[in-house]
């Protein structure tokens, strides 16, 4: 036997009996950063290729949605602040050791990049709204200047895309104390979903069947690394040290392994990928527009059963914990 | 960096929990918060076991990763010491540091907001005493002291006494000995 009673009460919020800090709030977070990093990065890449003519929606629309779902998950951030009247202290310092300080400021940072990505390809994307903009002098000058750097303002936008959707799974993979986030695959896993949910959006709402094909076929390839992906977070954690190996078996028989086997991979991954093989080979249309909702889903998925996994490990094991409820069954309380 | 450190004897705490409410009486801890916990640990097979009471709390890393990861800088170690703060004024909430603490020693205050978390009774050692838990043990068994002071106390039980500290493997070089 080998038993760790707290026999003094400890029932502290969100901390016991287990950590249950960050919720669906910053699970949207994630999720929006990732897919704002794609849509950045898709609309970067085909001014840079020159597939206007293949890809138009992806090429000089699709820009305008990446500050809409930034502004989305920094909306669902803000929510999950315990001292939200403290939230400007984000800015008052740089923390060179903390993701979580260099993620504030690549927000900053990508905020105005997306407005002149946006105002580089909005008159040829969106002519009636930016007549508008022509009306004011300073602003008609700043779409001039972005039209003519369009390429360069692609090329600058494509770092710090990456960056974006890099740093929300380094954010969870710096914390050692949570074993299960400990992998440094992690960035990599995150920043693809986000790519990958990023193409699931074109293929949603591009009209033209050759963006379709495209970035279907750029969904399958991105699907596939993910799952490679997946297999090197799961080598990784068996490979680890104990707290590691106790961490995988949470979604291995664990309380996260229907989430994360089925939500994410089957619902999210596996199913969507079979369903673009389909239409690759020109067997099943019907089902076109089923993959990239399922890949969306996924891409969220993937954040929240991490999240709850994360938090379920630990280096701390109380066998028993103290409970509220015990102090019901004092004598005297009915 | 001076390095305050705690020295709790195993083999004399009792388990009592006057630690526990010297803290919430001291720092005016609100209900349904604790700042610092008391383990028992049992191992063994029926008849033949052998328990062990700990009073535990944050263990004021000398590489914390609280520290490391608070994107504010609220989360600071008090007067080039060990001893881990946070500052109410600086945090945002945002429960980093919660995450990065492999102890599970931190808390959100309630109502406010901010992370608290046990302070060594900072504001006791600036005048040369000892945190209220240390002052209030009825067995003696808790010790506090710097181990910079070769003649402190605590340097003499860590020399003369065999000891451990908590999950030393995670490198967060936990400042709270346990004698055994």
């Amino acid at each position: 036997m080998s038993e760790e009673l707290l026999v003094t009460a400890r029932d502290n919020a969100l901390i016991d009996p287990s950590l249950h800090i960050w919720t669906w709030e910053v699970a949207m977070y994630l999720f929006m950063g990732g897919l704002t990093a794609g849509i950045m990065f898709f609309a970067a890449l085909m001014t840079v290729r020159d597939k206007e003519h293949i890809a138009p929606f992806a090429a000089t629309r699709l820009a305008l949605l990446a500050p809409i779902a930034l502004s989305i998950g920094m909306t669902t951030l803000f929510l999950d602040l315990e001292h939200k009247l403290f939230v400007y202290r984000f800015y008052t310092s740089f923390q060179i050791t903390s993701p979580m300080s260099w993620g504030a400021w690549i927000l900053i940072v990508v905020y105005p990049i997306s407005v002149l990505q946006i105002l580089s390809t909005f008159r040829s994307g969106y002519p009636f709204f930016a007549s508008f903009v022509d009306k004011l002098k300073p602003a008609r000058l700043l779409m001039d200047w972005c039209e003519r750097n369009r390429v360069t303002i692609a090329y600058a936008v494509i770092p710090f895309a990456v960056a974006l959707g890099i740093y929300t799974g380094i954010l969870l993979s710096a914390f050692g104390a949570r074993p299960f986030w400990n992998s440094g695959v992690l960035g990599l896993l995150f920043l693809v979903s986000g790519l990958s949910t990023a193409a699931a959006l074109v293929v949603l709402i591009a009209r033209q069947k050759t963006e379709k094909e495209l970035f279907t076929g750029l969904d399958f390839v991105l699907i596939l690394s993910e799952i490679a992906l997946i297999a090197l977070v799961i080598i990784s954690l068996a490979s680890g040290s104990g707290q590691h190996i106790d961490a995988l078996q949470i979604i291995m028989g664990g309380p996260y392994t229907f989430q994360f086997w089925v939500m994410f991979f089957c619902i999210g991954l596996v199913i969507p990928m079979l369903l673009e093989i389909l239409e690759m080979a020109g067997i099943s249309k019907s089902l076109a527009m089923l993959a990239p909702v399922l890949v969306l889903v996924g891409g969220y998925a993937l954040r929240q059963v991490v999240l709850d996994a994360g938090q379920e490990s630990t280096w701390t094991h109380y066998e028993t914990q103290y409970s509220p409820e015990l102090l019901q069954r004092l004598p005297g309380k009915d | 960096m001076t390095r305050f450190v705690m020295v709790i004897d195993t083999r004399t705490c009792i388990g009592c929990g006057d630690c526990v409410v010297a803290c919430k009486t001291e720092n005016k801890v609100p209900d349904g918060l604790n700042r610092d916990w008391i383990v028992e640990a049992t191992r063994g097979t029926y008849p033949d076991l052998k328990t062990e009471f700990r009073s535990e709390r944050c263990n004021h890393c000398s590489n914390a990763t609280c520290v490391t990861l608070c994107p504010t800088g609220a989360s600071h170690h008090w007067n080039d010491s060990n001893i881990v703060l946070v500052e109410p004024e600086k945090c945002t909430g945002c429960k980093a540091c919660i995450a990065a603490c492999p102890y599970d020693a931190r808390l959100v205050m309630h109502p406010d907001g901010y992370v608290d978390k046990c302070t060594f009774c900072h504001h006791r050692v600036a005048r040369g005493l000892d945190p209220a838990c240390v002052s209030s043990c009825p067995t003696g068994c808790m010790h506090f002291g710097s181990l910079d002071d070769p003649h402190s106390e605590v340097n003499h039980l860590l020399k003369t006494r065999d000891y451990k500290v908590l999950k030393p493997e995670t490198g967060n070089d936990p400042n709270v000995y346990y004698l055994i």
